[in-house]
């Protein structure tokens, strides 16, 4: 028995024999004329027109839809036809395709963001344009029975080609929970693993059982593991549905169970998934990709959109928080070496532009308008002055309740001053854990060091909210953290008052934490204090409530 | 050759679903149908790569020129209202 850690993105535990998909790389001279490289264009698009006709998921079709267009784009054409001018056969026609998408790649690469994705649908295109020219062309993947699909990466293409019906679960090396995969898996409702580096060790024929809510992959499974992953996974989905209203302790004690948003229709799910408000409400989308701050009525229309849709319940509101790995382009002018450290957040008020001011206005007109119970906080708060400044700025357009982000190591020990200054506060983990840990959390090489579940993150995240309890101030937690079960009974006991997670988390932590009370919280959030890694934190909080 | 300038409504930009109806149109249409911004050089509108390379961001201004032909004007029509259209509020990567 052998065991493979990665991220877990779609719940399920499943056991199947392993299907291995490899992608064809032709790495040998591929003669043709310019006749036949047209030809293996055209053919490459019309098989990703009918994978896009079959495909299960509307994303993964409109993503193959689109790279048909590519494979017939009139520009890729030319770009081919003025690389192969003679009408003769070239004893190797591999450089001057990859050479005909390289204008493109760099143009869009260069353009970043959404438009550096269509790089990977680019190098797509030219592979399997070399594949079909040399004959090696990766048929349709044909599943005889029901399987466990491993591989690298998985594009829509692939995905598209695979009969789901015999699909158990997807496990790839690479990729993240925002990744194609993920998102195909958690859409078909079947466990998938992404990021797992040692899944190259699995061959066809493998038996595994995949955990895709734990992230395990385990090669040849002992019957009692199996079982074990099993009861846990239906206990878990058990729970979850069986509590429903407020979130509460088997105690009564009350936890906020709040949902995070960044658009009018994340607002809509978080109040179909029984949200008690908006826990974190994300400015950056209107901002993002804007050459020109958008004018206050354009801000007081989505946000009114916001509060209506979660009409009557709470939404506490981050003002802009552009920097670092959020850049607005009208804001984020200057290079910074270091921007996770730079100019960013609050500290944009340095540039006395006055986009913060004018947020806060257009936050407290569309409060009035629709009634709501509005709290807003600043980000990347580091001082107690930086508090003032942002509490008087938000006084003076009238809201009520203005709080901090606590998420740098300075906030946290200077809480008892910080938070003296302000209504509230809510812990951002994942910035808090970036910072504490002095780990980019961007950097999946850093992984181990990136966990909210240290006990030097829990360290952080106890004084802050010791100092809260004895200034009676509402202290949340808005970050991943917040969205793990036993992590949330840890911060509970730490004396965290509200929880605020992606709405499909809610239902399994107010499932978990209607069955554990106040003073099991605060024995398990001791035990995670006093741990001297997040394993070990983990291990330790997971034996006493799972038992 | 008729020709109207739009601004871009949907917030990803000229991207994924707004620039995939747009060179749809564009293709099917049997005009030669130009995009790019006001006073720049101006991309065959049939390209999705000459679409997606412009860059184009939410609330830029773009001038669409249609090449005069039979029903240029409900083409161009055609294509200001993709343009002019917000495509994605469900967009995911909020």
């Amino acid at each position: 028995m052998s065991s493979f850690n990665g991220i877990g993105v779609s719940p399920g535990v499943v056991v199947g024999e392993v299907h291995r998909i490899r992608h064809t790389v032709v790495d040998h001279e591929v003669p043709g004329t310019p006749r036949q490289v047209l030809d293996a264009l055209e053919a490459v698009a019309a098989d990703l027109e009918r994978r896009a006709i079959a495909a299960d998921i509307e994303v993964a079709r409109e993503v193959l839809q689109a790279q048909a267009m590519i494979a017939q784009d009139p520009a890729l054409v030319e770009a081919i036809g003025a690389r192969l001018t003679d009408d003769i056969t070239y004893p190797d026609v591999r450089p001057a395709i990859r050479d005909a998408f390289s204008g493109f790649r760099a143009a869009l690469e260069s353009l970043g963001g959404y438009f550096a994705e269509r790089v990977h649908d680019l190098d797509e295109i030219a592979d399997r344009t070399i594949a079909e020219l040399s004959g090696e062309k990766s048929g349709p993947v044909i599943l005889s029975a029901p399987s466990v699909i491993v591989a690298d990466d998985l594009t829509p293409a692939d995905t598209a080609a695979l009969d789901m019906r015999y699909c158990l679960a997807l496990v790839v090396a690479k990729g993240g929970p925002t990744s194609h995969t993920a998102i195909v898996a958690r859409g078909l409702g079947i466990p998938a693993v992404v990021g797992c580096n040692d899944a190259e060790q699995l061959e066809s024929g493998d038996v595994v059982m995949v955990d895709g809510r734990h992230g395990l992959v385990e090669r040849n499974p002992d019957e009692a593991t199996v079982l074990h992953h099993k009861t846990r996974e239906d206990a878990l989905r058990a729970r979850a549905a069986a509590v429903t209203g407020p979130g509460r302790l088997s105690d009564s004690t009350p936890v906020n169970l709040l949902a995070n948003a960044g658009s009018v229709s994340d607002a809509v799910s978080a109040a179909n998934a029984g949200a008690e408000g908006i826990g974190l409400f994300r400015t950056e989308l209107l901002f993002l990709s804007r050459e020109t701050e958008p004018s206050v009525d354009e801000q007081v229309a989505l946000y009114t959109d916001v509060f209506t849709a979660m009409a009557g319940h709470k939404v506490v509101v981050r003002t802009l928080d552009a920097g670092s790995d959020k850049p607005v382009p009208f804001l984020n002018t200057v290079p910074e070496e270091n921007p996770a450290l730079g100019v960013r957040g609050w500290r944009l008020t340095r540039n006395g532009t006055g986009v913060m001011r004018r947020q806060l206005q257009a936050l407290a007109q569309a409060a009035t308008d629709t009634h709501t119970d509005l709290w807003v906080m600043a980000p990347m708060i580091d001082t107690p002055a930086e508090a003032a400044d942002f509490a008087a700025q938000a006084r003076e357009f009238g809201i009520r309740h203005v709080g901090v982000m606590i998420e740098t190591p300075a906030a946290a020990l200077l809480a008892d001053k910080v938070l003296a200054e302000v209504d509230f506060g809510s812990l951002g983990t994942n910035d808090l854990t970036q910072y504490v840990m002095a780990a980019d959390r961007l950097d999946a090489r850093l992984s181990d060091l990136t966990d909210s579940w240290h006990p030097a993150v829990l360290r952080a995240i106890s004084l802050a909210a010791t100092n809260a309890t004895t200034l009676a101030r509402p202290l949340g937690v808005c970050g991943e953290a917040a969205a793990d079960p036993h992590l949330a009974a840890v911060l509970v006991g730490l004396g965290v008052t509200s929880l605020s997670m992606a709405p499909v988390a809610l239902a399994e932590v107010r499932g978990f934490l209607a069955t554990v009370d106040r003073a099991t919280c605060i024995e398990v959030s001791q035990i995670a204090l006093a741990a001297s890694s997040a394993e070990e934190a983990k291990a330790m909080v997971s034996a006493v409530l799972e038992s | 050759m008729p020709s109207q300038v739009v601004t871009v409504a949907s917030s990803v930009g000229l991207h994924a679903r707004p620039a995939s109806l747009l060179v749809k149109a564009a293709a099917s249409s049997g005009l030669s149908c130009t995009i790019g911004r006001v006073g720049d050089k101006a991309v065959n509108a049939a390209s999705m790569l000459m679409v997606l390379a412009l860059g184009v961001k939410f609330g830029e201004e773009l001038e669409i020129t249609v090449a005069d032909g039979e029903n240029a004007d409900s083409v161009l029509g055609t294509l200001a209202d993709i343009v002019g259209t917000n495509h994605d509020e469900d967009n995911p990567h909020a």
